[in-house]
Parts: C-alpha cells; sequence; structure tokens
C-alpha cells in the first residue's frame, strides 16, 4: 500500500467511526478528491460531512476550530503547506491559544493537513517544508507523516491530544510504499518513533529525520555502509514536537529534514538531545538541511538548494571523521 | 441622517409609555457603572494591561439579549464587557477576571478580551470570530436546529479578510449566523471614513446578506426592528444587523485622539440622558441600585487574593 493510500483509508476510517468528524478543504470532493486524490471517495460517502471550500484558507481554519468547540472533529486540507501561512492567525492565535486561554481546557480536536516538500518542481510558493515556523506554540502539535507508521494510529493520536495539531504530508511519500526498507536494513520498530537499523550491529550514529525525508536517508546510510564501513540507525518521530525521543547507545547525533536553513525543527531537537544527553554526546548534534534560499523551479537549480542523500552522506562521512 | 426610532416616536408623542422595563433599565446602568468604575481603577492605577470600556454602546447588546436564547452561541470582542454583562449578569466574575482576583471567570488568564464562559466567548484578534462562528453554526444547523450565533464587530473590523470570507461561507452555506456591527464611526483613532470605502450595507448586499440598520437607542424599537430578522436567522438565513452608535469614552484609557465638537456630538446621541428626561424619578432610582451595587462588587474583588 502506498502512503497516499494509507492516508485516504486512514481518513475513511476516521470518518467511519467518528461521526463528529468534518473534512473541509479546496477542492477535497468527490470526483476530484483533492489536489493529491488524498481525500477520494470521502465526499461520496459522507456528503454531509466533507465539505468543498472556497480559496480561505483563514476561514476554513477557523471553521475548524469552531467545529471543535461545539465538540466536532475537523479535519482541514491545506492544498499546499505553504497557504498554511494565510491561517496562521487562525491556528495559532485562536484554535491553540483556546486551548488553555480561558483558564481551563477548551478541548479542540482538529487537524490541518499540510502536503509540504519540494522535489516535484512546483517552484518557490508550492514546494516549502514550513514545520519550523509552527515549532513552539503552546498547545499546538506537530506530526509528520512517515512511511513507517500507519496513518489510522496517527489521527486517532492527534484527535486524542484534543488539541490542534499540524500533519505535513511530504508530497514526495505519496507514491511511496509503507513500511518498505531494502534489506540489510530493517525496520525494528514502528509506531510513535520508528526505528530503522542493521539488526544486532551497534551503530556508529543516529540519524534523527522526519518521514518525509527518510528515503533520502536510508539511500546515504546505504553507501555510507557499503562504501565507508559507517554504520547508522534512523530514528523517525511521528510527532515533531513536542519533541520525545529515546537515543540508543551512541554519541553521535544528525538531524535531517528538507527545511531551510535558519531557525529550523532539527535546532530544536539538537536542543532537546544536548539537554538530555550532553555528556554522553561526543560533539554538538549536526543539522542537516535544504539550503538559505527559495526553492527554485527548474530541476537542477532545485536539487542544488534541497537536502539530498548525497548531502547527507557527506555531511555524516566528514563529522564522523574530522 | 436619519432620526432614530425613539427620537422620532417621542417627536409624535408615540413613545411607549411603559418605557423600558426596570430590568432593563437596570442592565444599561449597570454595564455604565461598571465601564466608569472600570475607567476610575484604572485612573487610581488599580488595574493592570488594558480595557475597552463600552460607554455609549450598552443598549446594543441589551436590546438584544431577549432577542437570543440559552441555546445560542455569543462571540465578543474587544470591546465585550456589555456583551458579557447582558448575556451572563456577572460582573463579579469579570471584574475579578479583569482584576485576576480569584471568581475570575477565567481564572485571570484570559482578561478583559478573552472570556469564555458556556456559550460565551471573545477574543482580542479583529475578525477572527467570525469564520469560527461560521463553524459553531455548520454544527448548530444540523446538532441544534433553530439555534443562532450572534457575533459582535465593530466597523473598523471590516478591514479584515477573514470577514469576507466568512460572510461567504454564510451566505453559501446557509448559516444561522447573527453579525451585529457596532458602528461608532472610528477604529481606535481612524474615523469609518478614512478606512472604509464604501458601506456595511452594501458590502452585506454583495453576498446576498439580509442586512438592517438602525441609530435608534430605544429597546422596544430595536427589538421590533429585528425580531422578524432575527427568527430568520434560525432558518438559515444570515443577517448583518448594523447599530450606528457612539463611543463615548476613549478607545482604551486616556487615548481619544477626537476633537471637542465630536465627543460632544457622541455624548449628545448618548441614550443615558434621554433615558433618564424620559423618567428621571425611576432611573435616578435605578442608577443609584446599579451604582451601588457596582460599588460593592468593586469592594469586594479589590480585596480578594489572586486568582
Ligand atoms: C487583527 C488586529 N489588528 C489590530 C488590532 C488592534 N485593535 C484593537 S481594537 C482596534 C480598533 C477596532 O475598531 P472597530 O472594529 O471599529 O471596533 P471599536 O474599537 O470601534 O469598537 C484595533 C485596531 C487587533 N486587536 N486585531
Ligand atoms: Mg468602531
Amino acid at each position: 500500500m502506498r502512503v497516499a493510500e494509507n492516508l485516504n483509508a486512514a481518513l475513511h476510517g476516521l470518518m467511519e467511526h467518528d461521526p463528529t468528524v468534518h473534512l473541509l478543504g479546496e477542492d477535497v470532493a468527490d470526483p476530484y478528491g483533492g489536489a493529491f486524490k488524498i481525500t477520494r471517495g470521502l465526499s461520496t460517502r459522507f456528503p454531509e460531512r466533507v465539505l468543498t471550500t472556497p480559496i480561505s484558507e483563514n476561514a476554513i481554519t477557523g471553521v475548524a476550530a469552531g467545529l471543535a468547540l461545539a465538540g466536532d472533529g475537523a479535519v482541514v486540507e491545506m492544498m499546499f503547506g505553504d497557504f498554511a501561512a494565510l491561517a496562521f492567525d487562525q491556528l495559532v492565535n485562536f484554535a491553540a491559544k483556546s486551548v488553555s486561554m480561558y483558564g481551563s481546557r477548551v478541548p479542540m480536536r482538529m487537524v490541518l493537513r499540510c502536503p509540504v516538500g519540494g522535489g516535484r518542481g512546483y517552484g518557490p510558493t508550492h514546494s516549502q517544508s514550513l514545520q519550523k515556523h509552527f515549532v513552539g506554540v503552546p498547545g499546538l502539535a506537530l506530526y509528520e507523516t512517515s512511511p513507517f507508521r500507519d496513518n489510522a494510529e496517527v489521527f486517532a493520536e492527534m484527535l486524542q491530544r484534543a488539541e490542534p495539531c499540524v500533519l505535513f504530508e511530504d508530497k514526495v511519500l505519496y507514491t511511496r510504499a509503507m513500511y518498505e526498507v531494502e534489506p540489510p536494513f530493517a525496520l525494528r520498530a514502528q509506531g510513535a518513533v520508528a526505528e530503522v537499523s542493521l539488526p544486532g550491529e551497534r551503530p556508529d550514529c543516529v540519524v534523527v529525520a522526519g518521514g518525509g525525508v527518510a528515503h533520502r536517508v536510508l539511500a546515504a546510510m546505504r553507501t555510507l555502509l557499503v562504501e565507508e564501513d559507517v554504520l547508522c540507525t534512523l530514528l523517525v518521530p511521528s510527532r515533531l514536537y513536542p519533541v520525545e525521543l529515546e537515543l540508543p547507545e551512541v554519541d553521535r547525533v544528525f538531524v535531517v529534514e528538507e527545511g531551510t536553513a535558519g531557525g529550523t525543527w532539527g535546532a530544536e531537537v539538537a536542543h532537546v538531545l544536548h539537554t538530555r544527553h550532553w555528556s554522553r554526546l561526543s560533539g554538538p548534534v549536526t543539522l542537516i538541511h535544504s539550503a538559505d534560499s527559495v526553492i527554485p523551479t527548474a530541476a537542477h537549480l532545485e536539487r542544488d538548494v534541497l537536502v539530498g542523500a548525497e548531502a547527507v552522506h557527506r555531511t555524516i562521512l566528514e563529522t564522523l571523521r574530522a | 441622517m436619519s432620526v432614530s426610532i425613539w427620537e422620532r416616536s417621542h417627536a409624535s408623542g408615540q413613545v411607549s409609555a411603559v418605557g423600558p422595563s426596570d430590568d432593563d433599565l437596570t442592565q444599561l446602568l449597570t454595564i455604565r457603572a461598571f465601564e466608569r468604575k472600570l475607567l476610575d481603577l484604572f485612573e487610581r492605577g488599580m488595574l493592570n494591561g488594558t480595557t475597552h470600556t463600552c460607554l455609549g454602546q450598552e443598549y446594543v447588546p441589551v436590546a438584544l439579549e431577549p432577542l437570543l436564547r440559552p441555546a445560542d452561541h455569543v462571540f465578543s470582542n474587544h470591546r465585550g464587557h456589555g456583551h458579557y454583562l447582558a448575556r451572563h449578569r456577572d460582573p463579579e466574575g469579570l471584574l475579578a477576571e479583569i482584576m485576576g482576583r480569584r471568581g475570575a471567570v477565567c481564572g485571570g488568564v484570559g482578561g478583559s478580551q478573552h472570556i469564555r464562559r458556556d456559550r460565551y466567548l471573545s477574543t482580542g484578534v479583529q475578525g477572527e470570530s467570525l469564520p469560527v462562528a461560521c463553524g459553531v453554526t455548520l454544527h448548530l444547523k444540523r446538532a441544534e436546529p433553530g439555534a443562532l450565533a450572534c457575533v459582535y464587530i465593530g466597523d473598523g473590523t471590516f478591514g479584515e479578510g477573514g470577514v469576507y470570507e466568512a460572510l461567504n461561507l454564510a451566505a453559501l452555506w446557509q448559516l444561522p449566523l447573527l453579525v451585529v456591527v457596532e458602528n461608532n464611526g472610528i477604529a481606535q483613532s481612524t474615523p469609518t471614513a478614512r478606512n472604509m470605502a464604501g458601506t456595511i450595507a452594501g458590502r452585506a448586499a454583495a453576498f446576498g446578506i439580509a442586512h438592517l440598520r438602525t441609530d435608534s437607542v430605544d429597546l422596544d424599537a430595536i427589538r421590533t426592528l429585528l425580531a422578524p430578522a432575527v427568527a430568520a436567522v434560525r432558518q438559515g438565513r444570515p443577517l448583518v444587523a448594523e447599530f450606528a452608535t457612539h463611543r463615548l469614552g476613549p478607545h482604551s484609557k486616556g487615548d481619544d485622539t477626537r476633537g471637542a465638537e465630536e465627543i460632544a456630538a457622541a455624548h449628545a446621541a448618548d441614550w443615558y440622558p434621554r433615558y433618564a428626561a424620559a423618567d428621571p424619578e425611576r432611573f435616578a432610582r435605578l442608577d443609584a441600585a446599579a451604582r451601588a451595587r457596582i460599588d460593592a462588587v468593586a469592594a469586594d474583588v479589590t480585596g480578594r487574593e489572586p486568582a
């Protein structure tokens, strides 16, 4: 099953089992089923609760917050995660605030789904990974789709939190298979933090990465192992923020993400790991991310900016050998 | 300029012999006394932060209250004390909230602009509540048909894009949304003429949404005017109800940039002297009682420990 189908199945299951859940977004209705087809079939099955909306990211995020205030659950699809900038006020100043600003906890069951990432030539305003802009908002939890965790579980967990959540879905994952890892590496743990490693071997380092760049990290792990005899373990947390990570016994950690340089999610992960594990690390956590640049449209220019397997390989090797 | 219904009925000798009920008058006067008390506490350095009083606009929520039902939601804004007091009659809880004392409605976290109690909610970001109210009314339409959401906004808030996104959705989805516009002719320091092209009526018309406008301060006249349209809101026909009103005081505190003439005009339109003149004895009695109550509330709340 591909990630897109897994997401679609998760939404079907969610709407079937929770009759309060509404889904809103631009062009989400059948036969179109959303720009990336993730909502396919939902409007046919649940016509009352699936609303195709005007191009109004601010309002539909507010509508989701209103549904949540009234006790319903709501899932909003941003056609492109870049447009979450237009929903920022509703999300940050209303939905997330409402959880605690009225003095007692107000449950807010809502999820903003954001297709993110480049590699498809969509250009500077349709390719970003804006995770970093949402880090550190009280009452707002961040998740990222991964090929190693069933999205049904992710949605159940997000709604269970009863606070607004953003789910970042890297678009390159949509056509990737779930749970697929090529030997000799194996998927050793699924769930909240997935682990991909070489069974029975002690790794030289740990690479922490969001689900969207997992395959790029795995490609680097393969060349590092084959060409350089460097062994990495990959950890893919389903929830990006708040950060919660258990480190295996290593003294070197890398964080990989597609977001561009500056104020990154990785910096937050590094801070948490430094605070907790400083004494056992032999150097600071190394951040690997895209360049400090807009994301160009032309394939060769885009490749130069976005984080890729070679950059991961090179940085890990240089750091370990330094 | 249209003549207020209240003035008109006076002029033609048709003012209702009964006038406002004791309860209505008490509500009006309690809100006025509350807001005056706040400015007084501020001047004496006893309040923290900021506040926006509804002096001059008290009659708007008081007029609306009997048109609303317990199941209805009310969304308020930065100038929301009157909205809250008309709905919940709870000056103790509100003052405690504003002062961060025991008994605060929201534990002192929200303060003047962020209040939630039952189905009443206010927030301090302009235009934010209209989309939220669309979500609530979407729920109501299905789960509790007949209930509505009433959203108070000011004239200046029509500068926010979210307002138009929400009006579009309300019309499109036939939501039971009542938008109450308190058009006091000014937004902070900027007169409406300098921040709004066109009219509020024109905006409502653009979405095919019903619009009513009144400059009356007569509770009965306002209720009579609005009742049928509010009933229609409950059937999924949204309404923009525009009150041409007047802000007597500063935007928040000590920040009134208007000229003396303009402020005098606002005072000339105030409901307070008119109601006083219409029934001086009863008015004076109820006013004294309302002030005494608010004095007592303030004495009580200021003596309380922190929330
Ligand atoms: C999004 C946003 N921008 C600016 C402000 C600051 N602000 C608070 S009240 C106000 C004026 C609002 O004017 P209006 O809507 O006419 O309401 P009034 O104060 O006259 O009751 C402004 C600019 C705000 N609270 N929210
Ligand atoms: Mg105004």
